[in-house]
This record gives structure tokens, sequence and C-alpha cells, in this order.
């Protein structure tokens, strides 16, 4: 039997479709566990009261409590440095409130910093492979490291200071691992999630779990009724870098 | 026509291996840096873009600059520029891929830039800087392979090429008005946020751009023996001339902005820049030897008689391109992120190994940028010596 | 042709060197080697089966893996329901790795035989590898 060149072609794409045109795995997802109750909200945001928080002197238990569970490295020096959460002082975490005779108790009072998880942020907007993006379901400003190609445009975006990047490979640096969450690897840019993971669980985020003082409040502010817009309506707050529209969902009691 | 590359004297084969050298030992520290992860390089958790970026600022600007001679040679039938055109677009294709070879070297993980393209982002200004280089450096291989192929053949080029020619001009200026939206949009950094940031970025690039054209075409008197004339050296040196004005005029503005609105947020910067802050100054030197490059320039550009003076021309081109290089690059790109979002100041100096990986892609463009001159220099001998 | 001879040298020398894995494996009864994973974990209460049945994972646990780190990473949904009514957590560190736990008699086996190394665990931890 004898084809010519341009039937052979013809047939040979077919047959390349064919093959590669297998039917897709279909990925069908239930709500829930039976044995779960996940925590959920439509804008979720952090409540951080400065008056509580302060009046420990040197607690780091909400870091402490991050950075164990999420697998955070300790590089040891600043040039390397991931943190997910800090504590930063006021005339540092506030630039614009800048003053030269504040609040004595304020003065120089560490203030709890992380990622505002905003309502419009630069981070997702620079990203060029949707590696960082705010879920429309609950708000919260989430990471995919498996995409991320570590240009860290993102970091350069981020007018708080929030993201770290992994200059290296941080496995050997995690004094103990935590199975429950995986690490990251070098390359990529990190930062707080909003504990998703543990929300899906029903539990709170390590941070406002950690905290002694019940300084850290999370709460979904479109509900009325949650503790954050409560504590929100009650008293003064204020938030990092407002006049840039950020719209960041951290709001300080001070 | 690659095969004109293949044939040269000894001068031509040692200059290509001094750079492959170079390159190599590039590509060495690059596979320590694959391993060991970016925190070889300075850079730290303040200061997250630095030297390479800093080199693919300055390179998209030389890349941006062959529309110089193309816009007059085209558009304006200025005919002197006819000897250069092709040089001004292979300097194009050379600074195009030293810029891609930039940001794949910073990239944290090179081996997704894919991702780039499988899930592109129309609201990120880095997939429009990908999508225009990319279509720039299409577009100089393009025009550059068909009017150097039909000057070979001793024929005018096809007609079809003429709007594709055009079509490179505003292309020229989109690659480097694009590389400057990156910075210019960003309100965290205070330092970049300015409108006049892409004019400004234009305006050195059509200054280091043809200098460093000129650069080329009196070395190519001396070494190849290939004569652009003098005519043509000088209007480009009238057009480096405009431009660093302009430059100039541009950075002079940014910093009465800054200075006389006495805001800290916009001020810090130009004193981390020229003063130091906090009693951290690694950039103070440079950024003053730039800027004093920059007057020399100008007193000797401005004055037509040294501007007609070749040596005294080719120092300026030097000086031109050093202070645009020094300015543009890590004077620009460094101090934005110092001090940083909170007020802090973290300093940055490149180490060894970035620097030699640096090294290595200056020595692939250079390689490029010889065996691309020498293939269109032996056309044009050949055209020349057929009259 | 005077070349006759070295031509057909050089032609043998180098069909012998590129068929080198060839012959190679082939001397070495290493052509007939199937790598073999083992299932060491026993009697882990309700996973008697695995998320999809055995030929379908042999082909699909990459494009699976893929699906399941998509979903839960991007679209925030964790639970699976799999096609035969079972519902479980989309896991590759406890779901897979609860049954697969020897992934050096598992996974390995065949991941070492095609020389492939799945970037996965850069970041997943697997739990029995956890030091003690």
């Amino acid at each position: 039997m004898t084809i010519d060149r341009r039937d052979f072609l013809k047939g040979a794409g077919v047959a390349a479709l064919a093959i590669a045109a297998k039917p897709a795995l279909d990925i069908v997802t239930a709500a829930t566990l039976p044995e779960e109750s996940p925590l959920v909200g439509k804008r979720w945001a952090m409540v951080i009261d400065l008056r509580k928080c302060i009046s420990r002197k040197n607690c780091t238990a909400c870091i402490t409590a991050c950075h164990k569970t999420h697998n955070v490295p300790d590089f040891g020096n600043t040039k390397d440095e991931i943190k997910w959460i800090w504590k930063e002082g006021f005339e540092h975490a506030f630039p614009d409130q800048a003053n030269e005779y504040p609040d004595e108790a304020l003065k120089n009072a560490p203030a709890v910093l992380l990622c505002n998880h905003c309502d419009n942020p630069p981070c997702v907007r620079v990203c060029p492979t949707k590696a960082t993006w705010k879920r429309k379901e609950d708000g919260i400003v989430m990471m995919d490291w498996h995409r991320c190609i570590g240009c860290r445009y993102c970091v350069a975006a981020c007018p708080y200071g929030s993201r770290s990047f992994n200059w290296r490979n941080p496995r050997p640096f995690i004094k103990e691992l935590q199975p429950d969450f995986p690490t990251r690897t070098r390359g990529v840019v990190e930062k707080c999630t909003l504990c998703e993971e543990r929300l899906a669980k029903g539990l709170l985020p390590a941070c406002v779990e950690a905290c002694e003082e019940k300084a850290m409040v999370f709460g979904d502010l479109e509900n009325p009724d949650s503790e954050a817009r409560k504590l929100l309506a009650g008293r003064f707050s204020i938030r990092r870098k407002p006049a840039l529209g950020t719209q960041p969902q951290v709001y300080y009691l001070v | 026509m690659i095969e004109k590359a293949l044939s040269g004297d000894k001068r031509y084969w040692r200059w290509l291996a001094v750079l492959a050298i170079v390159a190599f030992v590039g590509l060495l520290c690059y596979l320590r840096q694959l391993r060991e992860g970016l925190t070889i390089t300075g850079l730290s958790r303040d200061v997250t873009w630095g030297f390479y970026i800093a080199q693919f600022t300055f390179l998209v600007g030389v890349a941006a600059s062959a529309v110089m001679v193309v816009l007059p040679y085209y558009l304006h039938n200025f005919k002197i520029f006819g000897k250069i055109t092709i040089l001004g677009e292979f300097l194009a294709i050379s600074s195009v891929v030293m810029c891609m070879l930039f940001v794949f070297v910073d990239m944290g993980q090179p081996f997704r830039a894919a991702n780039m393209i499988l899930h592109p982002s129309p609201n990120s200004v880095m997939f429009w800087d990908m999508m225009v280089l990319g279509g720039y450096l299409v577009l100089n291989v393009v025009i550059s392979r068909v009017t150097l192929t039909a000057e070979r053949n001793g024929v005018a080029p096809a007609p079809w090429i003429k709007p594709v020619i055009i079509l490179s001009i505003p292309w020229a200026i989109s690659i480097h008005t694009v590389t400057a939206f990156l910075y210019s949009g960003l309100a965290a950094r205070p330092f970049w946020m300015s409108a006049v940031l892409a004019p400004r970025f234009l305006a050195s690039a059509f200054a280091s751009g043809p200098s460093l054209l000129i650069l080329l075409c009196l070395l190519l008197r001396k070494v190849a023996d290939y004569d652009v004339g003098k005519e043509p050296v000088q209007k480009l040196a009238v057009i480096v001339t405009y431009a660093m004005s302009l430059n100039v005029f541009f950075v002079l503005m940014e910093i009465f902005t800054a200075g006389y609105s006495n805001i800290p947020e916009h001020l810090e910067h130009f004193q981390y820049q020229f003063l130091g802050l906090e009693g951290k100054r690694a950039l103070v030197p440079w950024m003053w030897t730039s800027a004093g490059l920059a007057v020399l320039t100008l007193i000797l550009l401005i004055n037509p008689r040294t501007r007609s003076n070749e040596t005294l021309l080719a120092a300026a081109c030097v000086a031109v391109f050093l202070s645009i290089w020094i300015d543009k690059g890590m004077g620009m790109v460094v101090t934005g992120f110092v001090p940083n979002p909170l007020g802090k100041v973290t300093e940055y100096f490149p180490t060894a190994p970035e620097i030699a990986i640096t090294l290595g892609i200056y020595a692939i463009g250079m390689f490029l940028v010889t065996i691309f001159f020498k293939v269109a220099l032996s056309v044009k001998k050949t055209a020349m010596d057929a009259e | 042709m005077n070349d006759r001879g070295k031509i057909i040298f050089g032609l043998v020398v180098f069909i012998v060197i590129m068929t080198f894995p060839l012959w190679y494996n082939i001397a070495n009864s290493k052509a007939t080697y199937r790598p073999e994973p083992e299932i060491l974990t026993k009697g882990v209460p309700g996973k008697e089966q695995c998320v999809l049945p055995t030929l379908e994972m042999k082909e699909q646990h990459m494009n699976l893996l893929n699906r399941w780190r998509d979903t839960v990473v991007r679209d925030g949904k964790r639970v699976y329901a799999s096609p035969d009514g079972r519902k479980m957590v989309m896991s590759l560190s406890h779901t897979c790795m609860d049954c697969h736990s020897n992934k050096a008699d598992f996974c390995d086996r065949c991941h070492n035989y095609l020389a492939v190394s799945p970037y996965c665990w850069e970041c997943h931890i697997d739990p029995k590898e956890l030091p003690r």
C-alpha cells in the first residue's frame, strides 16, 4: 500500500491528537468531611488591641506560634530573614502618624505587624502568574507556592514589608518540622495566609489562639454581630498607611 | 549569512575566546546560584532587587535606542544613517537578549518562567514587559535579517518590511515606557512613583544607547577598517547632547520636587543617595561621580567645537554611558528600597558571584554584538566594493 | 571508494556507542528488571482501597495530585468525593502517605527506575521521614 507524504502527515497529526486528547480527570469536591465545621466568613479581618499587647513586655507568643505552626525558618541573620508576623516600634509601624510628643505608653511601644490582607492589594495587581490572589469567598490574600516564579515584584509592591523571599533552602533552618504544613522551597515568596488551613478545620489563626492577653481578635467584618465589628464600633482604630488606598484589613486599637 | 562570522583574523578569534571564558565563569557562578539560591547575592529582605535588575533596566534603554537611528532614516529619509541602522538593530537584539538573561538569573524559580505564559496576568505590568520585549526582539530579528539579506543580494528589501520597520519605532518607545511602568505604578515606593520616570527613562536611553553606538562606530574604524563617515557620528552626537540635557533636566526636576516639598518619604531617598542616611553611605561616592560625569558630558557635548573633536567626543560618550549606568542602574533601583517602607535603612552592594554572573551576561551580549557586526560589515564591505 | 573501509568502521563504532544503553542492559540482565513498589503499611482503618483503582492510579496519579493541589490551594476546597462515593481530604502528606508510608519502598522504586524526581518533597513533609 502506498500513501503519499501529505496523507501520511495528516494521519499522523490526527493520531497525535487522539493520543493527546485523553479524558481529563474530573475532580469532584464535597462540602466538608462530616466531622469538620470550618470557620466561614465573608471578609476576614484582624483587630489588634495595642494597649493589651504592650501590657505584656517582650512577649512573642504570637510570633512563636505562627512561625512554629508554619515551619518558618530561622536563619539567624536579617539578610535572609523570613517573617510572617513580627513586632516593630510604633514610629516605624505607623510612619504617617509621625508625632514628636506621642502618648508615653505608645512611645517606643512595639506593634504587631503582619500581612494586612488588603481589600485593594497592590501585590495581587503586580503578580505576573497569579501566584498570589485575593479569595472572593473570604477576602484572604492567598499564596500558591507551586506557581510562584520568585520575581519578587510583589515584595516591591507591598507598602507594608509583609512579604519575605526564600533566598536559600529553608529546611535546615527549621527547628521543629511540623508535618501538618509544608515548608516552602528556595526561590519563592511567602507571607501570612491568615491560617486558611486552620480556618478550614474550624480553628482560629495560630497567633490569635496563642495570645494570652486576648489582644488579637479575628472576625468577619461583614457580620455586624462579630466581636471585631463591635470592637471597631466602640473604639478608635488606626490602620497602616491608609492614604495609599490599599484598604488594609488589620485594625489597631490605640 | 552567519557563515560570515566564521572567518576572521587572529584578533577576532582571541576577542571571542576571551568573551567565551568570561561567559563560562559567569555560568559556573550561576550554577552555584541555582544550587544555593539567591542568598549568594547581596540582596536581602529589604533590598530585593539589585544589580541584575539594575542591568536589565539600563539595557532596555540601550535596546530602545535603536529607534534613534531607525526613525530619521526610514521615516524622514535621513540617508546619512544608511550605514548604521543595521548596527543599531543588531545592538538592540544583543541588548534585549541580555535583558532577558538578567531577568532569568534574577528569578527565584527560573524554570517556572513558563507560568507567565501559561497563566497570563494582564493586570501585571511585568506580563506586558515580557510581551513587548519579546515582540521587540522578533521585530528586530526580522528587520535586520530582511534588510541585510536584501543588501547582500544587491536589491531593495521586500516592500512589506517597511510597515514592520515603522511599527518598530513606537514599539521601541513602548518597551522602555512599560519598563518604567514596572516602577512608577507602585504606591509602596515613593522614590519610583513619579510621572516623570518614564520620560526620564526614555531620555537617558536615547543618550546612553547612541553614545554606545558612537563608540562602536569609532572602534570599528580602528579594528575593522569600516568607516561610517564623520557625519553620522556627528549627527548621533547631537542626538546624545539633546537627550542627555533632557535627562539631566528631568533628574533635577525630581530633586526639586522632593527637596522643596520636604516630604520625608520622598526626600529621604535622595538624602541616602547624595548625603548618606543614618550613617550609611555606600552609594554616595557613586552618585556624585555620576553627577560629575553628567556635568562633564554637558560641557563637552553642548560646545560644538569639543563635540566635533572625535577624541573628546569619545570621552564624552564614555562619560554619558557610565553616568547613566550608575544613575539608572544601581542609583535608581537600589534607592527605591532604601529606606524601606517602614523607614529603616538596609544597604546593598553586589557580591563577587553576582558581579561574575553579570560580567558573564555582558560577555554574552558583546559576543553577539561582535558576530552580528562581523556579518553586517562583511555584507556592507562587499556592497561597497561592488560600487 | 578508497575510504569504504574507514566509513564502515566509523559507522559501526557510532552505532555501537549510540546503542550502548540497550545492549549493556540486556547483557547485564538489567533489561528485564521491573520495579516493584511495595505497600508495607497494613490495616489502616477505612482505607483498604486507594483513591482510584490501581491501574488508573498508575497512569494518572501525577495528574490527580496536580488537580488536587490546584483544588486545595487555589479553590480552597479540601474534601474529595471519589467516584465510588468515599470522601477524603486531598492531602499527599496524609491521605496518600497514611497508606504508602514507606516512600522508599513504594514511590521511590518506580521513580528511581525512571529517573523521575518529583519536587513535591522539597516542600511537603513525609510524616514518616521526620527525625525521631
